[in-house]
C-alpha cells in the first residue's frame, strides 16, 4: 500500500500543487503534462457533475422539491450538490478526488489496494486548512509555497506508506 | 476614554448609541471597562481564530511598507500596547502580598517568561539566557521553541530573515518599558542567532546542544532582549546597596 501523489487544483482548474512522494510508483511528466492534467480533469469533473442526476428520497420525489410543505420533520433540505467524478482506476493506480465547498480539488494517487484513502484526503485537507489558509503569505489561486505545509505533509504520507 | 461614555442624558432608550468618534457603546452604558478583570483569567480562546487575525494583522502590516525591517517594526508596534496592559492586568492578578512590580532584570524575565507567557501561550518559555559574550551584558535571550504566533506561518524564501515573533518581541518591549527597564526586543529564527552563539568563549557543548535542538524545532525563536545602558547602571547600583 503506498501513495504516490498529491496534486492540488483550484477552483479555476489551475494546479496549485504537485508532490511525489514515492519515486518509481508513478512515471514522471514535465510540469506542463501537469499543468494539462488539472486543466482536463477539472473539465472532465465539470462535465460529470452535470451528468449526475438528483438523487431522490424514500417517496419517489426529487430532494430539490422538498422546500414544499409537508415535508417529514418540516425540515428543509437541499440535494447534495453532485459530486462529478471521485475515483478513477487504471492497472496500477488508483485516482481519488476530494472536492471542497469551495471548489478546490485535491487529486490522490496511490496503490490499487491502498485503504482508507478518504481519511488521508481528510487529513491532508486539514493539513491544507492550517498551514496554507492561514498562512500571511499564501495568495489565494496561486502556487502553494508554504515549507510547514510541506513538511506536514511529508510526516503524515510517510507515517501512512510506513504503515 | 471617560469623556466618551454615554452622557447621562436621555439617551440610554437607543438601542446602540454612536458617539462622535464613531465608536459604538451597548445602551446599558456597560463597557468592557465595567466588567471585573478576573472574569476572564480562566477563559480560552480559539486557535484558529487567532490565527486568522494575526494572519490578518501580519497581510495589513505588509500593505504599507517597503522593507522587511519595516514590516517587523510595525508588528513590534502592535505589541508594544498590549505589554505595557498586560503588565498592569497580571499584577493586578497576583495574590495581593506578591503583587509587586519586578525589580530587577532577572526578576522581570521570569516574570515575563512564566506569567507572561503562560497569560499568552498556555504555557512557560522554553528557555532564558544571558548574553555569555562579555561585551554585552545588556543582553538577554527569551527562548521559545515554538512560538504560537508562527504555528501556521511559512514565511517566504525571499524574507528569510522576517520572524513574525516581532509582534510577540514588541508584547516583551511593552512589559519592560512598563515595568520601567526600558528595553529593544527583537525576535530571530535560531539560524540568524547560531552564528552569534558560536563567536562567544566558553560554550563549547552548549551551542552544540543548541545547533542539534535547532533541527528537531525549526520554528524556535529567539527574544533578544537588550536593555537601555541606564538600566544596566541602576541594576549596579542596587546589587552594590544590597
Amino acid at each position: 500500500m503506498t501513495v504516490f501523489s498529491l496534486v492540488i487544483i483550484n477552483k479555476a482548474g489551475g494546479l496549485i500543487y504537485n508532490r511525489t512522494f514515492n519515486e518509481g510508483g508513478l512515471n514522471k511528466l514535465s510540469t506542463n503534462d501537469y499543468l494539462v492534467l488539472a486543466g482536463t480533469f477539472h473539465g472532465v469533473h465539470a462535465i460529470t457533475a452535470r451528468l449526475n442526476p438528483v438523487k431522490s428520497t424514500p417517496e419517489g420525489r426529487p430532494l430539490s422539491n422538498s422546500t414544499i410543505p409537508g415535508v417529514p420533520g418540516g425540515i428543509l433540505t437541499r440535494p447534495e450538490p453532485p459530486s462529478g467524478l471521485e475515483v478513477l482506476e487504471s492497472e496500477n493506480f488508483r485516482l481519488q478526488c476530494f472536492n471542497t465547498l469551495t471548489g478546490v480539488k485535491f487529486l490522490l494517487f496511490t496503490d490499487t489496494t491502498q485503504t482508507n484513502v478518504d481519511v488521508i484526503i481528510r487529513r491532508i485537507y486539514e493539513l491544507y486548512s492550517d498551514y496554507v489558509m492561514k498562512n500571511p503569505f499564501y495568495q489565494l489561486e496561486m502556487p502553494i509555497r508554504c515549507d510547514m505545509f510541506d513538511r506536514k505533509l511529508l510526516s503524515h504520507i510517510r507515517e501512512v506508506n510506513n504503515r | 476614554m471617560s469623556n466618551h461614555l454615554p452622557a447621562s442624558g436621555g439617551n440610554g432608550s437607543h438601542g446602540v448609541r454612536a458617539g462622535d468618534s464613531g465608536l459604538r457603546y451597548p445602551s446599558n452604558g456597560k463597557t468592557i471597562y465595567h466588567r471585573p478583570l478576573n472574569r476572564t483569567k480562566t477563559a480560552e480562546l480559539s486557535k484558529a481564530a487567532f490565527a486568522y487575525l494575526f494572519a490578518e494583522m501580519v497581510s495589513y502590516a505588509q500593505r504599507r511598507v517597503t522593507g522587511i525591517q519595516e514590516l517587523e517594526k510595525r508588528l513590534n508596534l502592535q505589541g508594544h500596547p498590549i505589554g505595557l496592559k498586560l503588565l498592569d492586568l497580571l499584577l493586578f492578578r497576583e495574590p495581593p502580598r506578591t503583587q509587586l512590580r519586578p525589580l530587577n532584570i532577572i526578576a522581570l524575565l521570569h516574570f515575563i517568561k512564566i506569567n507572561i507567557w503562560t497569560h499568552l501561550f498556555g504555557r512557560q518559555a522554553d528557555r532564558l539566557e544571558k548574553s555569555s559574550n562579555p561585551d554585552t551584558p545588556d543582553e538577554f535571550m527569551i527562548i521559545d521553541n515554538e512560538p504560537l504566533v508562527n504555528a501556521y506561518i511559512s514565511v517566504p524564501k525571499e524574507m528569510s530573515q522576517l520572524n513574525c515573533a516581532a509582534f510577540a518581541a514588541g508584547i516583551i518591549e511593552g512589559v519592560c518599558d512598563g515595568a520601567g527597564f526600558p528595553a529593544r526586543v527583537t525576535a530571530h529564527t535560531v539560524g540568524d542567532t547560531a552564528g552569534a552563539n558560536n563567536g562567544s568563549g566558553g560554550g563549547g557543548t552548549g551551542t552544540g546542544a543548541a545547533a542539534a535542538d535547532g533541527e528537531m524545532w525549526p520554528g524556535r525563536t529567539v527574544f533578544l532582549v537588550k536593555f537601555q545602558p541606564e538600566v544596566l547602571e541602576r541594576e549596579a547600583l542596587i546589587g552594590n546597596k544590597s
